[in-house]
C-alpha cells in the first residue's frame, strides 16, 4: 500500500509517495535524495539518522515517512544557512571533532537540540545528552569538547549581542 | 635525484600544525557521500539470503520461486562465482557447506528493496544440520565437529594425517627459556580468554555494482583498499582487473574490518546477471553475523623475573579461533607479546584455529590486544609480587635501540620508555585515588607496515597542486597528505588539493590497513613533491638559459645558484606554471614504492576506574595513553587516534564481546545487545604525543592508528585488580564478572 505525504523539510515543502511501511529515514536516503541522514543499524540504537521532527530529536529510521504528514522535519542538510556554517558546524571543523565523519550529522542535530534547550550544559549533560548516538573513531573526547566549547562561545557571543542592544542578529 | 631518506632535524612550516582537514565541510553539512550514498540509473536492489544454522551442508538451493517473482532481475548462489574458490570466495558466498550463522547462501536483485525481501523468503534451501563448534578450547579438544574436512595442521611433526581444526602451530624464540625460569627468583604464571569483539564501524558495508554486457564494470564501495577490491573481485569473478574501475566513496569507518570483501562481488554477480547496476548495503545485523570480528583467544603466559625486577624468561602459548577459515592470527600475537621488553629467554607457540564462527578480519594491531592483556596482566601481577612500582618495573626491562626482538628485528630509535616516561610525569600519574578506585598500567607494541604505494603529484598552471594517492582516507589522512607536498613545495596548505583516485587512475596501492598511509603515502608524497620540484627547477632553468645544476629550489621557489647566484630574480612555483606551455609542457611528479622501514610503534596507557561493588559497574574515571608518533604530522588526528583506539580497547575489556548460544547463533547482533562504548561511558582521554623520529621516513613519521587499541584490557585489568584485591582473567569485564569475583574472595 502507498501512500501520498505532504510535509516541510527543511523549510521547503515536500510531497512524496511511499509504501505505509517505509521508514522515515529510508524516504530521506531514497526518494528525496537527502543523503545526510545515515543509517547504522535502523534500530534506533546508534543516533546516526537524527533529524528534528515538530522541533524533537528522533531517529528518522523509527519514524514512519507517513507521520511526517503535516509536520516539519529538519535534516542535516538543512543546518547551515546557505554558506554560512551553523557554530557547531565550524566548531567540529575546528576542533577535529571528527574522523571518518559518519557519526557526524547525527552528533551535529543532536547536539544543536541540546544547546536550543540548554544552552549552558555540563560535560556530563552534554556525555548523557549524546549517549544516544555511537561514534566508533574518536572516543568523543573532542566531539564533547566541540559542544561544550561552542556553548560557551555562543554565549559570549549572546552577551556581546546583547550588550550592543542587537538582538536578533542570529537565529538561534 | 636523491632518493635517500634523511631525518636531519628541520624546522617544519606546516607539518605539525593543526590544520583543518579539506573533506570536513562535506562531512559537517551531510554533503560527503559514503557507501550507501550513491544511486546509479535503472538500480536494483540486493540483498543476501544467510544461513540460520552455525554448521550445515546445503542439499540443495530452489529460487524458482523467488525468480518467478515480479520484479526479481537476478537471483545468484556459489554456482555463480565462477573465478578462483578460495577462502575469499567462499566466505563471500557458500559453496556446499554453510559454516557458520550468518554465512550468505544466495542473494537476489529487485526493482525494489520489498521485493527483494520477499524474494528471499521464497528461496527453498534445503539444510542439513551438521554438529557445530564455537569455543576454541572446545575446538582443539579430540572428538571436537571437524569443520573443515580437508584441513591438515600446518607447523607440527610429524605431518597429521587426519584432519582437524587446528589450522596451524607457530613458534617464536629465542635464548633458552629453560635456563631463564631457573635464574628467576619468582615466576608468575597465569590464563586468560577474551571474547571475539567487532570493529563497530559505524557504517555498514555498502557498494554499487554495475557491469555492462561488454564485461567492463565500475563499482562504488566503502573499503580500506579499493586496488585489493579491484583484484579480489576479478579474481573470484573471472573478470579483468582493467575492465573493473573500483572507486572508494567517503568511508565510515573500518578499523582493519573494510580490507577484504564481502558484498562487493555478490553485488557484481548479481549485476553481471541482471544486466543493471545493483546496490547492496548491510544491515547491522548482518555486519554482526557475517563480517569481520576478532578472533577470540585463550592464553597461558608464564614470566621469570629476579628479585630486583629484570625479567630473565617469558614464555606463552596462545590459542586463537579466526572462524571457520585459517589465519587467526595468532602468530602476530606470538610476535607481539613480549616485544615491548629485552628479554634474553623467550618461546611464544601460537596455534591457528577454526571454529564455526565467521571469518576474522583485521581489526586494529589483529592479534595482539589480546597478547598484551596477558603479557600485561602477567607483570603487574609480578610487580605487586616484588613490591615494585609497575611503570618502575617496566622502565627497567623496556626495549630501546639495539634491543634485539624475538621476532627477529634490532630496534631502530624508539619510543617506549619516552612513552613511559611521558605517563611518569603526567598529572595523571600523580592525582590521588578516591574511594573504590583502582589505577592500571600497560604497554603495547605494534609492527607498522609500509607495502605497495604510488601517487602524483600535478602542478597546475595557477600555481596550485593535485595529489592523487590511492589509500582511502579513513581518519584525516588527506589532511596529512596536503601538509606533506605543501611542506616539501614550499606552498600554502590551503593550495594542495588531495584525492582518492580510482583504480584506472593511479598505479597499484596497498589497503589502508598496518597504520601505513600517513608513513607510505606520505613518503611516495614527499618523493613525487621531490621530482615535481626537479622538474620545476628544469624549467626555471629553461626560463633563465642557465644549467640546470645550478638552480636550487628555497621556500617554494626556484632560486639561482652557484655563479649565477643573485643574478635572476626568484621564480615562484606558480610562475614557472604559468609558463609551462612555453618550456615543455605540464609538469608532474610521481613516486612509487614497496615502502620499508614503517618503524615500530609503542604506547602505553595509564587508567583509573571506580567500581560500583554492589552492582559490578565499572566506570573509567581518567585516562590517558601516551605514544610514538615518530613525528605527528597533524597533532588534532593523531590525539584522535590514540583515543579512539583506546576506547575501543576499553569497549572490549569491559562490555563487548561476542555471544554465541548452544545452538552455534549469535546472541547479540546489534548495538543494543553488543553495547559498544558511549560518550556517558568515558571521561576525556588525555592523549600525551611522544616524538622519536622513525629514520625510515623522510619526516620522521611513523604509524598512529593501530597501536592505541593494544595496552588498554590490560590498562583496565590491572586497574579491576588494583580497585577489587582480584584479578580478573576474561573479557569481556562485566559486572557479573566483577561480581562473581568479589564473591570468591570473599569466600
Ligand atoms: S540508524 Fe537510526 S538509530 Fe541507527
Ligand atoms: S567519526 Fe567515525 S564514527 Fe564518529
Amino acid at each position: 500500500m502507498t501512500v501520498t505525504v505532504t510535509t516541510t523539510i527543511n523549510g521547503d515543502a515536500e510531497e512524496f509517495v511511499c509504501e505505509a511501511d517505509e521508514t522515515l529515514l529510508d524516504v530521506l536516503r531514497d526518494h528525496l535524495g537527502l543523503t545526510g541522514s545515515k543509517e547504522g543499524c535502523a534500530t534506533g540504537d546508534c543516533g546516526a539518522c537524527s533529524v528534528m521532527l515538530d522541533g524533537r530529536l528522533v531517529c528518522s529510521c523509527l519514524v514512519l515517512a507517513a507521520e511526517a504528514e503535516g509536520r516539519q522535519v529538519e535534516t542535516i542538510e538543512g543546518m547551515a544557512r546557505g554558506r554560512e556554517l551553523h557554530p557547531l558546524q565550524q566548531k567540529f571543523l575546528d576542533a577535529a571533532a571528527l574522523q571518518c565523519g559518519i557519526c557526524t550529522p547525527g552528533f551535529l542535530v543532536a547536539a544543536k537540540a541540546l544547546l536550543e534547550r540548554n544552552p549552558d550544559p555540563s560535560e556530563t549533560e552534554v556525555r548523557y545528552w549524546l549517549a544516544g548516538n555511537l561514534c566508533r573513531c574518536t572516543g568523543y573526547d573532542k566531539i564533547v569538547r566541540a559542544v561544550l566549547e561552542t556553548a560557551a562561545d555562543m554565549k559570549s557571543a549572546d552577551m556581546k549581542s546583547a550588550g550592543m542592544k542587537s538582538a536578533g542578529m542570529r537565529s538561534a | 635525484m636523491d632518493q635517500s631518506q634523511t631525518t636531519l632535524p628541520r624546522r617544519f612550516k606546516v607539518v605539525g600544525q593543526r590544520k583543518r582537514r579539506p573533506d570536513g565541510i562535506d562531512k559537517v553539512t551531510g554533503r560527503a557521500r559514503f557507501g550507501a550514498d550513491m544511486t546509479m540509473p535503472g538500480m536494483l536492489w540486493g540483498l543476501v539470503l544467510r544461513s540460520p544454522h552455525a554448521h550445515a551442508r546445503i542439499r540443495s538451493i530452489d529460487s524458482s520461486k523467488a525468480e518467478a517473482l515480479p520484479g526479481v532481475k537476478a537471483v545468484v548462489t556459489g554456482a555463480d562465482f565462477n573465478g578462483e574458490r578460495n577462502d575469499v570466495s567462499i566466505n563471500c558466498m557458500a559453496g556446499d557447506k554453510a559454516l557458520y550463522d550468518g554465512h550468505a547462501v544466495a542473494a537476489v536483485a529487485a526493482t525494489s528493496r520489498q521485493a527483494a525481501r520477499q524474494a528471499l523468503k521464497l528461496i527453498e534451501v534445503d539444510y542439513e544440520v551438521l554438529p557445530h563448534v564455537t569455543d576454541v578450547d572446545a575446538a582443539m579438544k579430540p572428538g571436537a565437529p571437524v569443520i573443515r574436512e580437508d584441513l591438515i595442521t600446518a607447523g607440527v611433526e610429524p605431518v597429521p594425517t587426519k584432519p582437524s581444526n587446528v589450522a596451524a602451530r607457530h613458534e617464536i624464540g629465542k635464548g633458552d627459556v629453560e635456563k631463564g625460569f631457573a635464574e628467576a627468583d619468582l615466576i608468575v604464571e597465569q590464563s586468560f580468554r577474551t571474547e571475539a569483539t567487532h570493529q563497530g564501524y559505524i557504517e555498514p558495508h555498502a557498494c554499487v555494482a554495475s557491469v555492462s554486457p561488454d564485461g567492463s564494470a565500475e563499482l562504488w564501495v566503502c573499503t580500506q583498499g579499493h586496488f585489493m577490491v579491484r583484484n579480489v573481485c576479478a579474481a573470484l569473478l573471472g573478470l579483468d582487473s582493467a575492465q573493473l574501475r573500483v572507486t572508494a566513496s567517503e568511508i565510515g569507518g573500518g578499523f582493519g574490518g573494510k580490507t577484504t570483501v564481502f558484498v562487493e562481488p555478490v553485488a557484481l554477480a548479481l549485476s553481471r546477471k541482471a544486466n543493471r547496476p545493483v546496490k547492496i548495503q548491510m544491515t547491522r545485523s548482518e555486519v554482526f553475523r557475517a563480517t569481520g570480528p576478532t578472533a577470540s583467544s585463550s592464553i597461558d603466559c608464564k614470566i621469570g623475573l629476579t628479585k630486583d625486577g629484570r625479567i630473565t624468561a617469558a614464555q606463552a602459548e596462545l590459542r586463537y579461533q579466526g572462524g571457520a577459515f585459517k589465519g587467526a592470527g595468532a602468530d602476530f600475537g606470538a610476535m607481539a607479546i613480549f616485544t615491548p621488553y629485552d628479554i634474553e629467554n623467550v618461546k611464544a607457540v601460537a596455534w591457528d584455529v577454526v571454529t564455526n564462527r565467521p571469518k576474522l578480519a583485521a581489526y586494529r594491531a589483529p592479534g595482539a590486544p589480546m597478547a598484551a592483556f596477558a603479557a600485561e596482566s602477567t607483570l603487574d601481577e609480578a610487580a605487586r609480587r616484588l613490591g615494585m612500582d609497575p611503570l618502575e618495573l617496566r622502565l627497567k626491562n623496556a626495549a630501546r635501540e639495539g634491543t634485539k626482538a624475538a621476532y627477529g628485528p634490532t630496534f631502530p630509535r624508539i619510543g617506549l620508555a619516552s612513552c613511559l616516561e611521558a605517563i611518569g610525569n603526567s598529572a595523571h600519574y600523580r592525582t590521588p585515588l578516591g574511594p573504590n578506585q583502582g589505577r592500571g598500567l600497560a604497554c603495547g607494541f605494534w609492527f607498522n607496515f609500509g607495502g605497495e604505494t604510488c601517487t602524483t603529484i600535478n602542478v597546475n598552471k595557477d600555481g596550485t597542486v593535485g595529489l592523487s594517492v590511492g589509500t582511502p582516507d579513513i581518519g584525516g589522512s588527506r589532511a596529512s597528505m596536503c601538509a606533506m607536498a605543501a611542506e616539501e613545495l614550499g606552498i600554502p596548505y590551503e593550495k594542495v588539493r588531495t584525492v582518492i583516485a580510482d583504480t584506472a587512475s593511479l598505479g597499484y596501492n596497498d589497503v589502508t590497513d598496518g597504520s601505513r598511509v600517513t608513513f607510505s603515502s606520505g613518503l611516495c608524497t614527499i618523493q613525487a613533491a621531490r621530482q615535481a620540484i626537479q622538474r620545476l627547477c628544469q624549467r626555471a632553468a629553461l626560463m633563465w638559459g642557465i644549467d640546470a645544476e645550478a638552480v636550487v629550489w628555497e621556500d617554494g621557489h626556484a632560486k639561482p645558484a652557484g655563479p649565477n647566484a643573485g643574478k635572476f630574480e626568484p621564480l615562484s612555483l606558480a610562475e614557472i606554471a604559468a609558463a609551462s606551455a612555453n618550456t615543455g609542457g605540464p609538469i608532474a611528479g610521481h613516486h612509487e614504492v614497496n615502502a620499508e622501514g614503517a618503524g615500530v610503534s609503542f604506547g602505553v596507557h595509564l587508567c583509573d576506574l571506580e567500581v560500583d561493588r554492589e552492582t559490578g559497574s565499572v566506570r573509567v574515571v581518567r585516562y590517558t595513553a601516551a605514544q610514538d608518533a615518530g613525528k605527528a604530522v597533524n597533532p588534532d588526528y593523531v590525539e584522535g587516534q590514540m583515543q579512539g583506539g583506546s576506547a575501543q580497547g576499553i569497549g572490549w575489556a569491559l562490555n563487548e564481546g561476542y555471544v554465541y548460544g548452544d545452538d552455534g547463533r549469535l546472541q547479540n547482533a546489534g548495538f543494543l545487545d553488543y553495547r559498544i562504548p558511549v560518550a556517558s561511558d568515558l571521561p576525556m582521554i588525555d592523549a600525551l604525543i611522544v616524538e622519536e623520529p622513525n629514520p625510515g621516513h623522510p619526516y620522521g613519521v611513523r604509524g598512529v592508528g593501530e597501536t592505541s587499541i593494544v595496552p588498554p584490557l590490560a590498562a583496565v585489568g590491572n586497574a579491576l585488580r588494583d580497585a577489587l584485591g582480584v584479578r580478573l582473567t576474561e573479557t569481556p569485564m562485566a559486572p557479573p564478572r566483577v561480581l562473581a569475583a568479589l564473591a570468591a574472595a570473599a569466600e
